[in-house]
C-alpha cells in the first residue's frame, strides 16, 4: 500500500478530495525569501484601533472572561442591528436573526451546513475567496461556477446566472465587494438578478465582509432590496472594516427558521464566539466610526495610486470600486498567472497572487493587494514595470 | 474642489508635507492643476500656515535643547483683555507657543525652547517675569516627548502579517 493511499483511508474521502490552497505554495516561496514586498496580504495593514484594544484589555480586567450565550452577547447584536440599519438600511432582529461567529469564515461555514444537502449545487460568482470552493463540498454541496470577467468589472449578470440553474440548485454565493477584484454591485445590476433568483426560489449568501471598503457611494446590500431579506444569509465581520482579523469575530443574518439551523451547528462545534473579541467588537461598533473612515480614506487614495500605476506600466486594470485589491491583467506579457508570479518574486521580490487561485476567470490576472505603506506601493510598482518591460 | 475634496488635501498634506501636487493628484485622482490651484487658495486663506517638520531632536546627537511649558498668571488690561500681553510674549523667538486657558489657576501657557534649562531660567525671570502685566509663573519642564501634533515617537506597532495571506 502506496503512503498516498494509506493517507487517504485514514481521511474521508471529501477531505482528501480537496486541493490544496494555491496560495499556500506562494506563501512558503514568499516567507523563504529577504526584502519581498508583499502585495500578497489580504488583511488591513493598521493595526486594530487602540481604542478597540483598550476596551479589550479593559474588559478583560473586569473580569469578562466566561462564555456568552450561542448566539453572542444581545448587547453587541442590538448594536449590529443599529449598525446595519443605520450604515446599508438592512435590517434583522438581533433576537432572532442575527447569530455571532468566530469570523465570517465560520459564519459562511455554518450557513452552507445549515442549507445543503448530499448533492445540492451552490452557484459560486467566481473569481471568488479561495474558501467557498471546499466548504462546499465539506458541506456535501456541488460547487457550480459562475463565470465573470474584466469587461463586466467582474459583475454577475442574470443571464450567466440563469445559464447554471438546474433542479438541485439550491443557493448562490458571491462576495460584493469582492475578494480578489474589488468589484461592487449596483442596486440596479442586484434587481436585474432579482427576477431569476426568485423564480428558482434560491437562497442567497452574501458575503459582505468587505462592505465599509465601498469608494465614492454606499454599498448596496442585496438583502435591502424588496422580497430579498427573507431569502438572503448575511454576513459579515470585523476584519476589514475596523483591521480586526486576529480577533476572529463575524455575524451571520438570516430569517429564524435557517438562523435556528446555523446556531444548531454553531453551539455543538463552537458554543460561543470569544468574549473578548465581543467585547472589542461593541466598542468599535460605538466608537470605532471615524477610525474606520481614516483607514477606508487611505485605502481609497491608495487605490487610485496603484490603478494609475499599472496602467502606466501597461497592465490593463479596470478600477475596483470596493476591497483592497487590484486585479490588473498580465496577458500582455505572454505569461500565465503562475509564472508572472513566481518570476516577479524570484527576479523582482514582489509578492503577488496568480488569479487563477480564486477561480477559472481569473486567469490571466493578478491579485495586488493595496493595504500596504505608499513607500512600499511605489517600489512595488517600479519593480513590476521593470520586470514586465522584461517580458 | 469642494469642501470634502479640500479636506482630504489637507489631511494629506498634514500626513506629510513633502508631498507634491503630482502626488496629491493621483491619490485623489484629480488633475494637477486643480490641485495646485487649491494649496494656493488655501495659502493665501491662511489655512494652510506652514509646512514645519516634526523631529525627534532627542534623536539629534550634540544638538542639546530643552522644552519648558510656562504657566503665567496675567493682569488683562481695559479693552484689550488678555491680547496685549500674549502677543508681546509671542513676539520672542524662544518662545514656540502660546495659549489662553481656561480652568486653571493661571491665564496663559507659554511654550519655550532653550539650549539648557539655565538659558530657559534666565529667560523667564528677566524677560517674561519682568512684564508689567504678569503675575506670577511657573516653568515645568519637558523631560521626554512621547507624542507630539499626534505623532508617537517610539511607536511601536510593526507589520506583523504575514507576506501571503488569503
Amino acid at each position: 500500500m502506496s503512503q498516498n493511499t494509506a493517507v487517504r483511508n485514514r481521511l474521508s474521502q471529501t477531505v482528501a478530495s480537496l486541493k490544496p490552497s494555491g496560495i499556500r505554495r506562494f506563501f512558503d516561496l514568499a516567507a523563504s525569501m529577504e526584502g519581498v514586498i508583499s502585495l500578497g496580504v489580504g488583511e488591513p495593514d493598521f493595526v486594530t484601533p487602540w481604542r478597540v484594544r483598550e476596551a479589550c484589555i479593559s474588559s478583560l480586567e473586569r473580569g469578562y472572561t466566561a462564555y456568552t450565550s450561542n448566539a453572542g452577547m444581545l448587547e453587541l447584536r442590538k448594536e449590529i442591528h443599529k449598525y446595519l440599519e443605520e450604515r446599508f438600511a438592512v435590517s434583522y432582529h438581533p433576537e432572532r436573526e442575527m447569530l455571532i461567529t468566530v469570523g465570517a469564515s465560520e459564519a459562511i461555514d455554518i450557513a452552507l451546513r445549515a442549507i445543503v444537502d448530499p448533492g445540492d449545487e451552490v452557484l459560486v460568482v467566481e473569481p471568488c475567496y479561495v474558501s467557498y470552493e471546499p466548504v462546499i463540498r465539506l458541506a456535501g454541496g456541488v460547487p457550480v461556477f459562475l463565470r465573470t470577467n474584466a469587461e463586466q468589472q467582474f459583475k454577475l449578470t442574470p443571464e450567466e446566472l440563469e445559464a447554471h440553474i438546474s433542479p438541485r440548485t439550491k443557493a448562490i454565493i458571491f462576495c460584493y465587494p469582492n475578494n480578489p477584484t474589488g468589484s461592487t454591485m449596483t442596486a440596479e445590476e442586484w434587481k436585474r438578478l432579482l427576477p431569476v433568483i426568485e423564480k428558482h426560489d434560491l437562497l442567497v449568501i452574501s458575503d459582505e465582509i468587505y462592505a465599509e471598503l465601498t469608494y465614492g457611494r454606499r454599498h448596496e446590500s442585496i438583502a435591502a432590496l424588496p422580497g430579498m431579506k427573507d431569502r438572503t444569509i448575511l454576513i459579515s465581520g470585523f476584519s476589514k472594516a475596523f483591521a480586526m482579523t486576529g480577533w476572529r469575530l463575524g455575524y451571520v443574518c438570516a430569517s429564524p427558521d435557517l438562523l435556528t439551523g446555523m446556531l444548531k451547528i454553531h453551539q455543538y462545534t463552537m458554543l460561543c464566539a470569544p468574549v473578548m473579541a465581543q467585547m472589542a467588537a461593541l466598542e468599535a461598533l460605538r466608537h470605532g466610526q471615524e477610525d474606520m473612515e481614516r483607514m477606508v480614506e487611505s485605502y481609497r487614495q491608495r487605490r487610485n495610486f496603484v490603478v494609475q500605476g499599472f496602467q502606466e506600466i501597461g497592465l490593463a486594470c479596470h478600477e475596483p470600486e470596493g476591497a483592497f485589491y487590484a486585479f490588473p491583467s498580465i496577458r500582455s506579457t505572454g505569461l500565465d498567472a503562475a509564472q508572472f508570479a513566481e518570476g516577479l518574486l524570484m527576479e523582482e521580490k514582489v509578492a503577488v497572487v496568480p488569479g487563477d487561485v480564486f477561480g477559472d476567470c481569473g486567469k490571466g490576472h493578478i491579485r495586488c493587494s493595496y493595504a500596504t505603506s505608499l513607500d512600499q506601493l511605489q517600489k512595488a510598482l517600479e519593480r513590476i514595470g521593470r520586470f514586465v518591460q522584461k517580458q | 474642489m469642494n469642501r470634502e475634496r479640500q479636506l482630504e488635501l489637507l489631511r494629506l498634506l498634514e500626513e506629510d508635507g513633502r508631498r507634491t501636487a503630482e502626488q496629491i493628484a493621483r491619490l485623489m485622482a484629480v488633475p494637477v492643476a486643480e490641485v495646485e490651484e487649491t494649496i494656493a487658495t488655501l495659502e493665501r486663506e491662511k489655512v494652510i500656515v506652514n509646512y514645519p517638520a516634526l523631529i525627534n531632536w532627542e534623536l539629534v546627537d550634540d544638538h542639546p535643547y530643552v522644552t519648558a511649558m510656562i504657566d503665567v498668571k496675567v493682569t488683562p488690561k481695559r479693552d484689550v483683555g488678555f491680547d496685549e500681553v500674549a502677543d508681546r510674549i509671542c513676539r520672542f523667538p524662544e518662545v514656540q507657543a502660546v495659549y489662553l486657558m481656561s480652568g486653571v489657576s493661571y491665564d496663559l501657557s507659554v511654550v519655550l525652547e532653550g539650549k539648557t534649562m539655565r538659558e530657559v531660567a534666565t529667560f523667564v525671570s528677566q524677560k517674561l517675569a519682568t512684564l508689567d502685566s504678569v503675575v506670577s509663573t511657573a516653568t515645568h519642564f519637558i523631560l521626554k516627548r512621547y507624542k507630539h501634533d499626534g505623532i508617537q515617537f517610539e511607536d511601536r506597532d510593526e507589520d506583523r502579517r504575514m507576506v501571503v495571506t488569503p
